[in-house]
């Protein structure tokens, strides 16, 4: 697979005749080791500004062939002004990676280089959008500052990321594990989740880039840009997309496609946690975020990695001005002994948290199933969902049918001649008058039971109404999420 | 997901939540999750992959709980691995200088 160059990267991502390059006569004035008589153009790393669709960004790329695209001190230093730019003019920051990490020959400097680099991500967290790109190897402390960033984007066979490499491995451990296998574009895109986007070739990598940079807004002082509406293009009639059997998968991004403008859904982490989706979308031109519960993987439940997957986005929204879309239809949190052992508990609170403290318009839709804690995490009322609608179809309760019916009408299926039969009419009685959406809508915890043809015209309303939205927060300096 | 399939072209499972089946796919990981077995009390797991340094027991031998039964380095430590509780070493699946992973069974005490 081809790799470009640091700079042929640069350009291909900008417009045209849009970068300007800074910094290009920085040397490193080290003399131990021998790096006295060694000449580093520009001491490894690209950095500069140029435009994407006319967006403003700053960039940087290390480069490679200058001196394994090390990180030393001054090449540090180049991405943390260019950091420090991006944060004080408000534009998003894109940082290509590929770099065989700390430069040995200047010892601590160049740990002292990595640190100032995550203190930056981490101050620039909320503020600006900060996107990574994984161009090469990244090993060690290289890794951390994409895990800091707020997208991380990988290239099959170019990309690998890990904390200790596979030759450490093998010497402590005995494994022999191949880069690809342990830390590859694939492993990061549907194991790990580190990653976020994930493509084949570097070109296909950076179109990925630019669609995403045309969804979000520059800063968090902004909102998205405004493109012209479109409406939804979708061969599907979405009253026809979902089976009434609630035990029968579908296509949740099915339901999104027939919502938004031009049935443009902008998927994020499409292969990891399958079992839900995240992703932006655009409503009348504007961009929103959905989250939904997809039936077709896992059946829809919440587990560990599909909490964090949700939290993250959630709070990616709530801190750049996107509002939040919710598609409900889950049945639970996933069983097992090593969801609970692996921490589904704090994982399952990130989701709570995170929509609880988001304050951009949120919505939310429920389609069938809501049952148990996931009827309450999935953007409920109660954690202060600004508009809650529910199809006919919605089945709001504790928990499913029959296991309902199992607890609530023990004694008479227990004394049942036919016990079967019973269980069966129990269940039939339990749908009846609790597993639809009027119970919740008595007690205005739904505002509205709608017709699958409308939701479109009611999201917009929703959104229109919310425009001007407003929700003041007690002062403190931050909270506690689940980490 | 492949977003041009259609879905009676996954291969889909039963899949239980609660009292209910539910048709659905797996991911992978899923797949691939390790499932969980309950610890033997007397079974000493090297809790870090390492090398086994030196052996304080021979198969047959009381020991006591807390008595010293082998050391292996770890993480550049050399770490002190004691019974668990007293009893008979029934069994050693370990030699000096052996590099053993993480979970790796090396002594049985009954």
């Amino acid at each position: 697979m081809g790799k470009l160059t640091a700079r042929q990267r640069i350009l291909e991502l900008l417009d045209n005749d849009s970068f300007h390059e800074y910094d290009l006569f920085v040397e490193h004035g080290v003399h131990d080791f021998g790096m006295d008589k060694k000449v580093l153009y520009g001491d490894g790393v690209i950095t500069g500004t140029g435009t994407i669709f006319g967006a403003p960004v700053c960039i940087y790329a290390q480069d490679f062939t200058v001196a394994g695209g090390s990180l030393g001190l001054m090449h540090a230093r180049k991405i943390t002004k260019i950091m420090d730019h991006a944060l004080k003019m408000k534009m998003p920051i894109i940082g290509i990676n590929d770099s065989g990490g700390a430069r040995i020959q200047e010892g601590v400097a160049s740990l002292a280089g990595y640190g100032e680099i995550f203190y930056r991500n981490t101050i620039a967290s909320g503020i600006i959008p900060q996107l990574s790109v994984i161009l090469g190897p990244c090993a060690g402390g290289a890794v951390y500052s994409p895990a800091l960033t707020d997208f991380v984007f990988v290239v099959e066979n170019i990309s690998k990321m890990f904390i200790t490499g596979p030759n450490v491995i093998k010497t402590v451990l005995g494994e022999d594990i191949s880069m690809e296998d342990l830390g590859g574009a694939k492993v990061h895109a549907e194991i790990t989740g580190n990653a976020h986007f994930y493509a084949q070739s570097e070109a296909e990598c950076f179109e990925q880039i630019k669609k995403l940079i045309s969804f979000i807004p520059w800063s968090n002082k902004q909102k998205a840009e405004k493109i012209e509406p479109k409406e939804p293009a979708f061969d599907k009639r979405i009253e026809d997309i979902i089976p009434s059997d609630a035990k029968e998968p579908y296509d949740v991004r099915d339901i999104i496609k027939s919502v938004v403008d031009d049935s443009d859904f902008f998927e994020i982490q499409e292969l990891f946690a399958g079992n839900i989706v995240i992703g932006f979308g655009r409503m009348n031109g504007e961009t929103v975020g959905f989250v939904a519960n997809q039936p077709m993987v896992l059946a829809g439940v919440l587990d560990c990695d599909s909490s964090d997957k949700a939290a993250r986005f959630i709070r990616f929204c709530d801190s750049f001005n996107i509002p939040i879309i919710t598609f409900e239809d889950m049945p639970g949190y996933l069983p097992g002994v090593d969801q609970e052992h692996a921490g589904v508990i704090r994982h399952g609170a990130k989701v709570l948290y995170a929509y609880s403290e988001a304050t951009v318009p949120k919505i939310t839709v429920i389609l069938r199933k809501a049952y148990g804690g996931g009827y309450i995490a999935m953007n409920s009322r109660h954690l202060g969902a600004d508009f809650m609608f529910a199809w006919p179809s919605a089945e709001i309760a504790v928990m499913g049918p029959e296991g309902a019916a199992n607890i609530i009408f023990r004694k008479e299926i227990m004394e049942a001649e036919d016990q079967n039969a019973m269980r069966q009419e129990k269940v039939k009685e339990y749908i009846e008058k609790f597993a639809n959406p009027y119970v919740a809508a008595s007690k205005g915890y739904i505002d509205s039971v709608i017709e699958p043809t409308e939701t479109r015209t009611l999201l917009l309303h929703a959104l229109e109404v919310s425009k001007n939205k407003e929700e003041i927060r007690p002062e403190k300096k931050h909270g506690l999420p689940p980490f | 997901m492949d977003e041009n399939k259609n879905i009676e072209d996954y291969n889909l499972v039963e899949f239980v939540v609660t009292a209910r089946k539910y048709k659905t796919t797996l991911t992978k990981k899923y797949q691939q999750r390790q499932k969980w077995e309950k610890p033997v009390i007397g079974q000493i797991k090297s809790f870090l992959p390492g090398t086994v340094m030196s052996l304080c027991v021979e198969k047959g031998q009381k020991v006591k709980e807390g008595e010293l039964i082998l050391e292996q380095e770890a993480m550049k430590m050399l770490n002190q691995i004691t019974a668990p509780i007293s009893g008979i070493v029934t069994e050693i699946y370990v030699e000096v200088g052996q590099k053993v992973p993480k979970n790796f069974l090396m002594i049985e005490i009954k």
